[in-house]
């Protein structure tokens, strides 16, 4: 019988303070094999700790890490074995060229990493500037080199903090394809990020960070699921649509919006309201279910429970 | 295959290879025997007051032990401080220490590989000295015997091969002044805080000698080990400075070093 593949990313529990601020509170991640799965929260939440502490660079103070069932704590490097990625902007020495830069760091990667360099930088489209010192690159470029960089280790978790930061709009387009793509390839993604159509784009499932603490964990569609349905409404007579509405049972949240009447309700709620309206003597413009955003279920989830306290990335 | 301390080694190296100050410190240090000889060369007589001084004028074998003794000593350990104070600070600020500690080598082999790349630059510095030195003395007071420090005189093979050995002598305090930089560059993650406290220990050192009356409290400490080549142009060798000047210099190399891989080992990386 095969044995199951051990996870790629493991945190049990993981909590480090800076001062008194708890950056990261005893979080829990589990990324499963092929995930592309977005760490979302707002600047300061405490995702780049987070990030830290699974490659390594940081020691958490309780809780244990694993990828693919070692732990970066106690066994480097053979921990980062088959793992890459960047926290924060990817920095290289900038009296280097990018070539170099690479072939530095292939060379710290051991194995086969060195012969990859020119088929990398032919990836992230910087074989022309390949040879020019990493001091006159832009950051868009520098964040390129970076996904090389990372690559140069053929990962099978890879692990990408903010990865469209500095990229102009042709950019941010070629890293998302670039990461649809590595992503079909069968390589999982743990990606770090407070763009939520990003997110949305690329990611399978996510956790949502908010003051140091995960408040969802899971797929983006039971994410989605889980939110009320709601509707939009606009009839010939708002106001008197307004007070069928009120009386309807089954609605909730009734609100006025405009022209428009939001509420949210359960199906046979609505179709009880139709007819209503309809015996009523009103006629119904649009009765439209709104599909709820992750943007509306970020903010209800990061905002819902007061001011969020800003913790160190 | 895995990576090893030589290939950190060896990247190190081109590092430093690739940085314009590396050549900075190494040309001053190539070039302050040739400035030596052209203030000499317009003032008359002396140097009387550096040891082996006296020599100038009748050889140039023993010019790079004298611009140490006047010019170099306090410079060559500040080109030192510059660059241990750097090797690690630096690369936490540029923030590419968090790229090198996710490759494959572990942080001691890291840390090894830098440390080894400072020495080696603080032998390149003394051999630029020497180099430079021997070639302007030769030529401006030619290959000729010299008078020792107990004024015996030595062939002039023998007071190369002896000056060869005072600056190897010389570099193994220098060696120590280097470590410490590592240790506080390790430490503060602070260039500028590293290459200033280097400084600083050195000078608390000198100071410490010259306040310390009793001279056997003051050969133990790391300045006085810089004149421990003395000994080795006594006729015959006196030996007890030298000995010394190697295992006091290598106790003020072991202990900073030390607790540098203990605080690298086991620190976060958190700032860019």
């Amino acid at each position: 019988m095969d044995e199951p593949a051990e996870l790629p990313v493991e945190g049990r529990g993981l909590t480090k303070h800076y001062g008194r601020i708890a950056a990261v509170d005893g979080i829990d991640l589990t990324v499963q094999p092929r995930d592309v799965y977005g760490f979302l929260g707002p600047n300061g939440a405490g995702k780049t700790t987070a990030l830290r502490m699974l490659l390594g660079l940081l020691r958490p103070e309780a809780g244990t890490v694993r990828l693919f069932g070692r732990d970066p704590q106690h066994e480097l490097p053979e921990a980062l074995d088959g793992v890459a990625g960047f926290v924060e902007t990817p920095h290289f020495y900038p009296y280097l060229t990018g070539r170099k830069n690479l072939e530095l760091l292939a060379a710290f990667d051991g194995g086969g990493a060195a012969r990859r360099v020119a088929a990398l930088l032919d990836l992230v489209e910087l074989t022309e500037r390949a040879d020019d010192k990493v001091g006159g690159y832009s950051q868009g470029m520098r964040q390129r080199l970076g996904i090389a960089a990372s690559l140069l280790r053929d990962p099978k978790l890879l692990i990408l903090d903010e990865p469209t930061n500095g990229l102009d709009p042709g950019g941010i387009r070629d890293m998302r394809d670039l990461i649809t793509r590595l992503a079909a390839e069968g390589m999982t993604i743990l990606l770090s990020s407070h763009l939520l159509a990003e997110v949305e784009e690329l990611c399978t499932r996510v956790a949502i960070i908010r003051s140091g603490r995960i408040v969802y964990e899971g797929a983006l569609a039971e994410l989605r699921a889980s939110a009320a349905p709601r509707y939009r409404l606009r009839a010939t007579d708002r106001d008197l649509a307004h007070a069928v509405c009120l009386r309807s049972p089954g609605l909730r949240e009734v609100a006025l919006h405009g022209e428009e009447i939001v509420f949210t309700a359960e199906e046979h709620a609505v179709a009880a309201l139709s007819r209503s309206l309809v015996e009523a003597g009103l006629g119904i413009v649009a009765l439209v279910p709104e599909t709820a955003t992750l943007e509306s279920l970020f903010f209800e989830l990061t905002e819902s429970a007061g001011e969020p306290v800003t913790a160190a990335a | 295959m895995r990576p090893t301390t030589l290939t950190a080694y060896r990247w190190e190296l081109r590092k430093l290879l690739s940085q314009k100050r590396t050549y900075i410190g190494i040309g001053a240090s190539a070039l302050l025997p040739v400035l030596f000889v052209v203030v000499m060369a317009l003032q008359k007589g002396g140097p009387y007051d550096a040891p082996l001084g006296h020599n100038l004028r009748q050889t140039g074998i023993v010019l790079a032990l004298v611009v140490l003794t006047f010019a170099s000593r306090f410079g060559a350990q500040l080109v030192t401080a510059l660059v241990a104070g750097d090797v690690v600070a630096t690369e936490d600020s540029g923030g590419t220490l968090k790229m090198i500690l996710t490759r494959s080598l572990t942080r001691r082999q890291i840390l090894a590989g830098k440390t080894l790349a400072t020495f080696t630059y603080v032998l390149a510095l003394l051999a630029a000295l020497l180099s430079t030195g021997l070639v302007s003395g030769l030529i401006a007071w030619g290959f000729n015997p010299v008078i020792d420090l107990s004024h015996v005189r030595l062939s002039a093979v023998h007071a190369l091969g002896l000056t060869v050995g005072a600056l190897a002598l010389f570099a193994v305090p220098l060696i120590a002044i280097a470590a410490f930089g590592i240790f506080l560059s390790a430490l503060t993650h602070n260039s500028a805080a590293a290459i200033v406290g280097t400084l600083v220990y050195e000078l608390v050192q000198e100071a410490t000698a010259g306040l310390v009356h009793l001279s056997f409290f003051k050969h133990y400490l790391l300045s006085d080990q810089f004149d421990g080549w003395h000994g080795l142009f006594q006729s015959p060798i006196y030996w007890t400075p030298v000995v010394r000047a190697l295992w006091v210099s290598a106790i003020f190399a072991a202990v900073p070093l030390a607790i540098a891989f203990a605080i690298f080992r086991r620190r976060d990386v958190a700032g860019e």
